[in-house]
């Protein structure tokens, strides 16, 4: 059985950039590179309407949408577009780990120090709060959250396989065949996710979400894209799915603890054990196979992978932050209703 | 734990193999490229790695979402 969905249509914006963006993504061609420098927000990484348009951009090269122009992949309007949306969230994620990111770690060290960054400080608040004190509905919200994420698993870092050569190379693909399924399509990762919505009756299509799915979550995405589809932030991509790999395993494995808790059906509880297995390996791969091969071959990106990792730790804690934050407003609005 | 926490036993990352025999004298098909064989000896998922080792080694603990 597969679970597999048409081109969807492109999504609601809520508001002027997302409207330019789902514009000039319907007419397509070469119209003129709309300006955006008025609408760009100050607190980008929480700003739904900014990060749904790069979303929506970053989409045409995944899934793409039925009432999108063919043409508006590559368009110059809807690149121009995208350039600028990308310039601000770049420098936005690097004013936000300026401090951690600048460490000078020599190109032989990073290894070790990627180890040190993902290894410490016991088990995360947000897998803990599942495993334990979520509610159903709670945790339900959780799966719903980062279905724009899971539902596209991987993807955006097989975008990097091109830019890469030798042992780094052939170590990506090693670890993104995992991921895909090994070879097989029930084993594959987003398709295990996939199951999991569907088991407890949520749609299995990423545009589904987008009109609830909060703003940290979209950058966390919009982050991987970012740093897959520019040659010169492979080294960021690297660091960055190194860090996420190290810093799953133990989370999963108390969110399939949490799932069992609540009684949730086994497709969900499946989808986070097969990753306590699977990215314990990953783990080691990224880190030592394809971002210590990575450096030997290009020692002068050391400072790109600390950046990666270290951004997709700082973006991880603005999610979990604003998820928690969402779910107290939320539990507190229902009992004022309910009183 | 008490003291000063040692360093991590880290897995045996293992390719090209399909089957693995673990401790308990139980075959194991290895469904992936790549295995993790634990090493730590602690592992619920034995003869798989499940990031046990990390837990033994961990540091004390801090609170929620501080990262180093």
């Amino acid at each position: 059985m597969s679970i597999t969905s048409a081109p969807a249509a492109l999504p609601r914006p809520c508001g002027p950039l997302s409207q330019l963006a789902a514009a000039s993504i319907r007419v397509g061609g070469s119209g003129r590179v709309p300006d955006l420098d008025e609408h760009l927000p100050q607190h980008p990484l929480h700003d739904r309407d900014f990060q749904l348009a790069l979303w929506t951009l970053y989409e045409l090269h995944y899934r793409g949408f039925a009432d999108a122009a063919p043409e508006a992949e590559w368009s110059p309007a809807c690149l121009g577009l995208r350039a600028q949306l990308e310039s601000v969230l770049e420098a936005e994620l690097r004013r936000l780990t300026a401090g951690a990111a600048a460490t000078g770690v020599a190109a032989a060290d990073v290894p070790a120090h990627l180890v040190a960054l993902t290894d410490g400080g016991g088990p995360p608040a947000m897998a803990m709060w599942l495993r334990r004190e979520a509610t159903h509905e709670q945790f339900v919200d959780y799966l719903a959250q980062r279905a724009v994420y899971h539902l596209r698993e991987s993807d955006p870092q097989s975008f990097v396989l091109p830019r890469l050569e030798g042992p780094a190379k052939v170590a990506l693909a090693e670890l993104q065949y995992d991921e895909y399924g090994g070879g097989r399509p029930e084993r594959l990762h987003a398709h295990l996710y996939a199951r999991a919505l569907e088991s407890i009756g949520l749609p299995t299509h990423a545009g589904a979400y987008l009109d609830d799915v909060e703003a940290t979550m979209l950058a966390l995405v919009n982050t991987m894209s970012l740093f897959a589809l520019h040659r010169r932030l492979r080294g960021a991509a690297l660091g960055h799915l190194a860090a996420f790999e190290a810093t799953s395993s133990i989370p999963c494995r108390l969110v399939a603890l949490g799932a069992n808790r609540l009684g949730l059906p086994p497709e969900v509880a499946a989808y986070y054990e097969e990753h306590v297995e699977a990215d314990a390996v990953h783990e080691q791969v990224a880190i030592h196979d394809i971002c210590g091969a990575f450096l030997r071959h290009d020692p002068e990106c050391a400072d790109d992978v600390v950046f990666g990792a270290v951004t997709c730790l700082a973006v991880d804690d603005l999610v979990a932050d604003a998820f928690r934050a969402r779910s107290d407003a939320r539990l507190a609005a229902e009992t004022m209703v309910a009183s | 734990m008490s003291g000063p926490a040692s360093e991590p036993v880290l897995p045996a990352l293992v390719r090209g193999v399909s089957v693995v025999v673990g401790s308990d004298g139980e075959a194991h098909l290895a469904e992936r490229p790549v295995v993790a064989l634990c090493r730590c000896d602690r592992s619920q998922r034995a003869p798989w790695c499940d990031n046990t080792h990390k837990l033994l080694g961990a540091a004390p603990r801090r609170s929620g979402t501080e990262r180093p």
